[in-house]
């Protein structure tokens, strides 16, 4: 079977430079490989939908952090400032923020109260953005806490085997079968009513380290299982029994020689675990086990206007819509990463 | 077979002691949760506490504790610190509104799955493909009780379509119950919808290359038999086994969000509000029947892998 040259564009997919059916060796010499993270690199560069919802999500990390910004230079008031008596002017005409039986004034379009009020006067634009610095801030956190957690219990279960694959693995089953948001619920409860003294620290009942720890164990298990079950065949093959034959350590071996081959598994993971740790927060705070108040997040305060409904439906479709807007974009950018590097699709996160 | 199925009990029965013992010692090492103190009210004088300490046995160690209360839970008659009803009755009064919704749910979210995902694979690269896509990324982007919360004041309150809240019991309104589930059901089933369409998608697409497809079609079968009785079937297998890990979480305490927003009186609601007093029996229970579904299941999803895919064999 005659392969037709002319299919063969200049600069394929793997390589740069025009190639030639029958290339001599000197020829050979001029095609230059490109790397794995290159290749994907540049799969992820021709993927415009996903760079697209990439900055988007950007755009709303970028605003969340302009918080400060906002709240003094454009809307003059803080975000736990209730204003319940205040009134604000909407088209020429002065309005009551709280109408005469409670129910917030929805958005005025203007710089005050841009998205409306909650129902203690506060301005929703202005939680909006402070809010998502926490879920942010709590989402990105925990995931970084979940992959660097996952890739150690990963390793070490998948490398030594044994009793450390024993105790490790079954710990991984513990965490998995724990309903995942009661556990996070829980744990969130109880430590948000007195806080933690561990004696060398200590955390206080609202201080955001309570959600995002609980976040990033529970997904520990997701990442760690797959990162084992690579390692477990990593293990085996030529190039760690070379490193083992050089005398190189167990710990060097695996951060200099199979840590490298699971990178691009815990890649994949990143935005994954971000979306969801998201998510997860989202869910905590509208059960009252996340961030606590007066602190806004995105989920405490869906909560607040899933409480107040069926008045005043934007204080939940604001912060509602405003967390779809996150989520997607990383998620549906975290699905290009995927497919560039890992066209397979061997890694998912099923929950 | 015998040998991984008496293994995996063994693990399963390890796994669950790990979670009650876990379950217990958290709310033992929270500060304000000595339940003494909730228990004997607002006025209680010393006295009193000390009582009610004696008399619930907090006095004594924490492991004489937990032994007691897991006696208690085997035979039954475990009662809860705050209201002092019994645990495994206020379990089996809360399990029909949620074996009705994770039960319709499941059903839902695994035909819409498959559907979806079949017309995506087929479409593959076309507009209707990329149209489900999208769909399913929203669908999985959204928080369950956020979409809960919208369906039940548009479609609800707005527009009077369903009626928006609550749990009517099967036997007493068979049409009421369905009416009630309905908003429900999707609102639950909308995120898992997306996973599996999204998942079937890709097997589907996988199975399409392998040479029995190409059989298949060499020795004249119709394009729709090949599709549904090769590929389909073949790209089933995990899915069926997503399924039955994801149906056992969501009845083990899952549908915690949805009952909440929907006001369903499930076990999930119930766990919820016990959380919330600190009432460790209730949780305690209701994370161990929770993560009894959970290990169960994975285990039958286990042993149904092996036998509808025979290349898998189960290691001993």
């Amino acid at each position: 079977m005659a392969i037709d040259p002319a299919a063969f564009t200049p600069g394929t997919e793997f390589s740069e430079g025009p190639i030639t059916a029958a290339p001599s060796d000197a020829a050979r010499a001029d095609v230059v490989g490109i790397g794995p993270y290159r290749l994907a690199l540049r799969r992820l560069r021709r993927n415009r939908v996903a760079l697209a919802f990439g900055g988007l999500f950007l755009l709303v990390v970028v605003l969340c952090l302009l918080a400060p910004v906002y709240s003094h230079d454009i809307a003059h008031i803080g975000p736990n400032d209730g204003r319940p008596n205040g009134t604000v002017t909407v088209g020429g005409k002065v309005e009551q923020v709280l109408s005469v039986n409670g129910v917030p004034i929805g958005p005025s379009w203007h710089s005050r109260y841009f998205l409306g009020a909650d129902n203690d006067g506060r301005d929703v634009a202005v939680r909006l953005l402070y809010g998502g610095r926490n879920s942010l801030q709590v989402g990105l956190v925990a995931a970084l806490i979940t992959l660097v957690l996952a890739a150690a219990v990963g390793l070490a279960a998948g490398y030594f085997r044994g009793i450390t694959d024993g105790l490790l693995s079954r710990a991984m089953d513990v965490i998995w079968s724990y309903p995942a948001v009661l556990l996070g619920v829980a744990l969130g409860t109880s430590l948000a009513l007195g806080g933690l003294d561990l004696g060398l620290f200590q955390v206080s009942g609202n201080s955001l380290w309570v959600p995002t720890v609980i976040i990033g164990v529970v997904y520990i298990p997701y990442v760690a299982k797959p990162l084992r079950g690579q390692v477990l065949g990593l293990r085996e093959r030529e190039f760690v029994d070379a490193a083992r034959a050089q005398g190189m350590g167990s710990i060097r071996i695996l951060l200099s020689e199979i840590l490298p081959n699971v990178a691009s598994t815990i890649i994949v993971f990143v935005p994954l675990i971000i979306a969801n740790a998201i998510l997860l927060e989202a869910a905590l705070s509208y059960l009252g086990a996340g961030i606590q108040p007066p602190n806004p997040s995105w989920g405490n305060m869906i909560a607040d206007g899933i409480h107040q409904l069926p008045g005043a439906i934007h204080d939940t479709l604001v912060p509602g819509i405003m967390l779809v807007l996150a989520v997607l974009g990383i998620n549906v950018f975290g699905d290009g990463v995927r497919d560039a590097l890992d066209p397979r699709a061997t890694v998912r996160i099923e929950h | 077979m015998a040998r991984f199925i008496v293994r995996r009990l063994l693990a399963m029965v390890a796994v669950l002691f790990a979670i009650s013992v876990f379950t217990f010692f958290i709310f033992q090492v929270i500060p304000n949760g000595d339940p003494a103190l909730r228990l004997a009210g607002r006025t209680a004088t010393p006295e009193n506490i000390a009582t009610v300490r004696h008399y619930w046995g907090f006095d004594k160690p924490i492991y004489v504790q937990y032994v007691k209360t897991m006696g208690h839970i085997f035979d039954g008659s475990i009662v809860s610190y705050t209201q002092q009803l019994n645990v495994e009755d206020q379990i089996r009064a809360d399990l029909p509104p949620t074996l009705s919704l994770s039960i319709g749910a499941g059903i839902i979210w695994l035909f819409f799955g498959i559907v979806f995902g079949m017309v995506s694979a087929i479409k593959a690269g076309r507009f209707t493909d990329r149209a489900l896509t999208v769909l399913s990324m929203v669908g999985v982007s959204t928080p369950v009780f956020f979409l809960g919360a919208v369906m039940s004041y548009y479609l609800g309150y707005k527009a009077g379509i369903f009626p928006p809240a609550n749990y009517v019991p099967l036997t007493t309104d068979p049409w009421g119950w369905f009416t009630h589930l309905i908003m429900p059901w999707f609102a639950l089933s909308v995120l898992f919808i997306g996973i599996y369409a999204r998942v079937l998608r890709n097997n589907f697409l996988d199975t399409m290359n392998e040479d029995f497809v190409r059989t298949a079609r060499a020795k004249g079968l119709s394009e729709r038999q090949v599709l549904v009785r090769h590929v389909l079937r073949n790209s089933l297998i995990p899915i069926i086994s997503l399924w039955g890990l994801d149906f056992a979480a969501v009845i083990g305490g899952g549908a915690i969000l949805t009952e909440s927003v929907f006001n369903l009186q499930g076990v999930g609601q119930y766990a919820a509000s016990s959380i919330g007093n600190l009432d460790v029996p209730p949780v305690l229970v209701i994370t161990m029947f929770g993560a009894f579904f959970v290990v169960l299941l994975g285990g039958v999803v286990d042993v149904l892998y092996a036998l509808l895919n025979p290349r898998i064999r189960l290691e001993g």
